[in-house]
């Protein structure tokens, strides 16, 4: 199964994990959870929706990451994804 | 106006987001030497959203990519392409791969529908580069040229001291070439950034050569730069009373005229201009400070 992934831990960022499945699913744990988890899913699934991704799996570690940098991560760790073996 | 550029390191979401509150002239974002090689891909996506999502007319936003060699650069450029990208930095400059990247860049303008061309600020940092300082100064597209300190002295195979007296013909000579080019010429980051001292002097010494900005690594520099680069209150007062005389001699018809016992002439009278443009004083006034 391929799998992808981009982004750290640290302050201001998100590690975004990505991999093959049916459908979209996507897991978001954030430290900003309670105000901004509708806000997270939505950009996530843009992204995946500027890319054409229709199957796969994200799972979203974050520590308080700007929309920038949430769709910078997603769609390096796809590009990772579909670049692995 | 170019005093101050600070670099950002390309892949740091936290240092990316603050970056505009320092109160720098410029930002450059590094791809280069600030990014390891596995993480270049999530770089280069990082910088060109951040450069899409930004709003704000300030700072100027650049970006210093992998150079022709790494083989990194079209992606960097194809990531980073958009409108609020005011130039590229490009390290290890030579004549002949500038005009590559002049062709490279022309494709990436055309096939992104930019409104405005991409400027190119090259890193003078080798022995090559310093030779050709002055056929790299007529290039197209160039907004300045930026000397690099450490590669070049790495380059060179000597030491990069505190005083910086290896620099002197680097420094003159790029300042000369910018000149004449009428571009910025942008000085080395001093490499200690809790020596405030001897960033102080460094940078008074750049300016002393014609530059008219320095880079920074760190935000703290900022303010010291600037007060390198600010003309100092003496000269300031200094130059507003040269105007004045300037003016009651043109009234005279007078050509050269005398000002505490000194002559002055059309190049007093030019470099008074100059020290009011610095300070941007207008209209004879001279503007708040500013941080």
């Amino acid at each position: 199964m391929k799998i992808g992934s981009a982004g750290t831990l640290e302050s201001n960022d998100a590690l975004v994990t990505v991999q093959e499945g049916v459908g979209i699913v996507v897991s978001i744990d954030s430290i900003v959870d309670a105000f901004f988890h509708d806000r997270i899913e939505a950009e996530v699934r843009g992204e995946l929706a500027r890319m054409k991704k229709q199957n796969v799996h994200v799972t979203i570690q974050d520590k308080g990451a700007l929309d920038f940098t949430l769709r910078a991560r997603v769609r390096t760790a796809i590009e990772r994804m579909e670049g692995s073996q | 106006m170019r005093t101050t550029l600070l670099f950002i390191p390309g892949n740091h979401p936290a240092m990316l987001q603050n970056a505009d509150v320092f109160g720098a002239d410029g930002l450059i974002l590094d791809l280069e030497d600030a990014v390891a090689a596995t993480e270049k891909d999530a770089a280069r996506i990082l910088v060109g959203e951040y450069l899409k999502s930004w709003k704000l007319e300030t700072p100027e936003l650049l970006v210093r990519v992998n150079g022709l060699p790494s083989g990194w650069l079209e992606s960097d450029l194809e990531a980073i392409a958009c409108d609020r990208l005011s130039a590229i930095v490009y390290p290890k400059a030579g004549v002949e791969e500038l005009y590559e990247v002049d062709r490279i860049l022309s494709e990436i303008e055309k096939k992104h529908r930019l409104s405005h061309p991409i400027g190119i600020i090259p890193i003078i940092e080798s022995a090559q580069g310093v030779v050709e300082t002055d056929d790299i100064s007529y290039l197209p597209r160039l907004k300045g040229m930026l000397l690099g300190g450490e590669d070049l002295t790495a380059d060179m195979e000597i030491g990069r001291t505190r005083e910086g007296a290896e620099l002197a013909y680097p420094r003159a000579r790029l300042a000369f070439a910018c000149k004449a080019a009428g571009i910025d010429a942008i000085d080395t980051p001093f490499a200690d950034v809790h020596d405030t001292e001897g960033l102080l002097a460094d940078a008074r010494t750049a300016r002393s050569l014609g530059f008219t900005g320095k880079a920074a690594i760190h935000p703290n520099q900022l303010l010291t730069i600037r007060t390198a680069f600010r003309p100092d209150p003496k000269d300031i007062l200094w130059a507003r009373r040269v105007m004045a005389a300037a003016q009651d001699a043109a009234k005279k018809h007078q050509g050269a005229f005398s000002l505490d016992g000194k002559m002055i002439d059309k190049p007093v009278v030019k470099r008074a201009e100059g020290i009011l443009s610095r300070a941007g004083v207008q209209d004879g006034a001279i503007p708040h400070e500013t941080k």
